[in-house]
């Protein structure tokens, strides 16, 4: 700077300046914090309206209500009943199937095909779930109607399989497989960047004393990822709690709380009785509609709580390692 | 490695003795997978199986692979050896039923709607149309508006916010803002549609249907993730571009303006693409506020709207008389919903490749 020859100039400049760079600062930095604030002001208005618009189902009539329940808990039970029983399924299909991807990809995979199967595992999740509620209903569940039979024939003692066994496949077994295709991206993805994280020296040593590659990854790679893969499991359960369209179109509902997961008569899931019920209710029909939708954020709030408290825990126990 | 092979191989190699060649395990695969298609074949030439189950086979054959892999390498490499070899194959029979629901999908989609993905399909609605015929323009239209509305909502507030939490945030605000985004993030796409539909009726009474109310839900569902991405870049850019600036008396919105956002540049719109490509196949919250209809409608401040998702669903749930036609439009709407999905995601790892700055990584 040549400020130190010509004082007066380079003040009056720099005072013209900063005035300027002053104003500019405080424009922006007020647009960042509003937008900040807007995110907050968003969230509190989502759960301000939910409840507002939910309380005169709660307190009215429940006569009023569709379907005519004793109360509004009993017409929420089985819905809430439907949106776990289904998600809780999907994750059990899904989890073992998402971590052998994971795993395929980030251990056994020749490394160059690596990054080409990983894109492909994205693919599903670029799919609208509008697009797997059509597959599903017009694909999978015809073919899996004789299956179905066979296991009610064959299995039927076991809870689950209990007959009579679907004609038509829209069951609560045929929705958490489509929502199991839906989770896995979400959480093969999660599991497979845990398990690239961990140290390589593990996995050195472990070969080292002569360990084969699933004693390796026995031994170093899943206890290292065990919070990582729990938490991409929960996210993936936040995912399959609130899917709407394929259990919409897939599900053949009733207002019913039953394991049996092949029979014609399946409980519900909110989100999809708020997709099928709502473009036709009106009045209190509407805020009992709300009011369930209410309750599915707050299921979906809770497991996402659970999720990033596990990642959390799991942090810190790393720092202070 | 165990000593099942005993002396008489005691002169072989002992780095090689009491393993199986390298070549065994992909021949076995291939091997078990012509078994399980051709057992299926036979089953369903003798008339057991109505129609050729190709699902079926491939899991017959991966199976089949997982069973022989584990019972020959047991007898010839020993338990351990075993294990590792069941394994290794019920990664890979995962990643195969992986595929599976993956290939059957794309390919009921394009065999299904290559019927109606025609021009008729582009240039009609579904106005005064009954049974042939007919196309998707309203919904097209509908969604490109209502898609483009909430990017314009989500862009600016998701960047700022972002800004916000790298450049300025600290203490309990900053904190706050990271913690209710996560919590933005979980929110059930249906629950944002309510949101907007008990927003909307506030104002315009209760029925009420609206593009616009469309692109609140989506927005409400598109900043997370601009937030997030947006954050993730914007920390990327090296700190010693920032204090190169301000040695220079950069005032900071310049540094943050004319310094950091075009190094983050590619990387915040891949986000944004990715995010766009996220809610353009949002359906439910479309379906509850933006509504249905037959008819074009240009404005998005009034009355119902169509978009391709909800065309879909629509087409599906309430056929006419002759339920082909619609099923057949379902299926092209629903070919041309993936195509737009997937050239998004294209778009968004071109530009990564493209216009990423060289020094990262």
């Amino acid at each position: 700077m040549t400020g130190a020859t010509t004082p007066t100039v380079s003040d009056a400049a720099s005072g013209r300046s900063s005035i300027q760079a002053r104003l500019g600062d405080v424009i922006f930095r007020r647009l960042a914090l509003g937008a900040g604030v807007t995110i907050l002001v968003a969230l509190a208005a989502v759960a301000i309206f939910l409840v507002a618009q939910s309380l005169p189902a709660l307190i009215a009539d429940p006569a009023d209500l569709r379907g005519e329940p004793e109360s509004f808990w009993h017409y929420v039970a089985p819905l809430a009943f439907g949106t776990v029983w289904a998600a809780a399924i999907a994750l059990v299909i899904a989890i073992p199937i998402a971590i052998g991807i994971a795993l395929f990809i980030s251990h056994y995979a020749p490394r160059r095909l690596a990054q080409p199967l990983g894109y492909i595992i994205d693919l599903l999740a670029a799919v609208p779930s509008v697009v797997y509620g059509l597959w599903g209903i017009t694909v999978l569940a015809p073919a899996a109607v004789p299956f179905y039979q066979w296991l009610t024939e064959n299995m039927g003692w076991f809870p689950l399989f209990a007959p009579p066994a679907s004609g038509t496949g829209r069951t609560v077994l045929t929705v958490a497989v489509v929502l199991a295709v839906m989770v896995l991206p979400i959480i093969t993805a999660l599991c497979r960047e845990v398990f690239v994280q961990t140290p390589v020296l593990h996995e050195e040593a472990a070969y080292a004393l002569g360990a084969t590659r699933w004693e390796m990854i026995r031994i170093t790679v899943f206890p290292y990822a065990r919070s990582g893969i729990v938490s991409a499991s929960m996210l993936g359960l936040g995912r399959a709690l609130g899917e709407t369209m394929a259990v919409a179109m897939v599900l053949s509902p009733s207002a019913i709380i039953s394991l049996a997961i092949l029979t014609p008569e399946n409980p519900s899931t909110i989100a999809a009785n708020i997709a099928l019920n709502f473009p036709e209710s009106a009045g209190l029909q509407v805020n009992a509609l709300i009011a369930t939708g209410l309750i599915l954020f707050i299921i979906t709030l809770v497991v996402n709580s659970i999720a990033r408290a596990v990642v959390h825990r799991h942090e810190r126990s790393l720092e202070s390692r | 490695m165990t000593s099942t092979t005993g002396r008489t191989r005691m002169q072989a190699n002992s780095y090689t003795s009491g393993r199986l060649p390298r070549w065994f395990a992909p021949a076995l695969f291939a091997a078990s997978m012509v078994a399980g298609l051709s057992v299926i074949a036979l089953l369903t030439a003798a008339g057991v199986l109505p129609e050729f189950p190709i699902v079926l086979a491939v899991l017959v054959g991966v199976v089949l692979f997982d069973v022989l892999i584990t019972v020959i390498a047991s007898a010839a490499e020993g338990r351990r050896a075993a294990t590792d070899r069941l394994v290794t194959s019920l990664v890979i029979t995962a990643f195969v039923i992986a595929l599976l629901p993956l290939i059957s999908l794309l390919y009921t989609v394009v065999v299904n709607g290559a019927a109606r993905f025609d021009l008729t399909f582009f240039t009609h609605s579904m106005r005064s149309v009954i049974g042939e015929g007919g196309g998707a323009l309203h919904a097209i239209v509908g969604t490109l508006q209502i898609t483009a509305l909430a990017t314009i909502i989500s862009v600016p507030v998701g960047l700022f916010a972002a800004i916000y939490l790298v450049e300025y945030g600290r203490g309990p605000l900053k904190r706050a803002i990271t913690f209710f985004v996560d919590v933005m993030t979980g929110i059930p796409s249906i629950v944002a549609g309510l949101f907007a539909y008990a927003l909307f009726a506030l104002f315009f009474g209760e029925g009420v249907r609206m593009g616009f109310a469309g692109s609140v839900a989506l927005a409400v569902l598109m900043i997370p993730v601009v937030v997030r991405s947006s954050e993730e870049m914007l920390k990327l850019v090296p700190d010693e571009l920032r204090e190169a600036s301000y040695a220079l008396g950069v005032p900071k919105w310049r540094t943050v303006a004319k310094v950091v956002l075009p190094t983050a540049g590619a990387g915040i719109v891949t986000g944004i693409t990715l995010a766009i490509a996220r809610v353009i196949g949002e359906t439910a919250p479309l379906l509850i506020i933006a509504g249905f209809t037959s008819s074009m409608n240009y404005n998005p401040f009034s009355e119902r709207m169509q978009s391709l998702p909800v065309f879909v669903y629509t087409q599906y749930a309430n056929p006419g008389s002759q339920v082909e036609f619609y099923l057949d439009r379902a299926w092209a709407g629903a070919l041309t919903l993936i195509l737009i999905v997937m050239a998004l995601n294209l778009i968004a790892r071109l530009i990564t490749r493209y216009f990423t700055p060289r020094t990262r990584r």
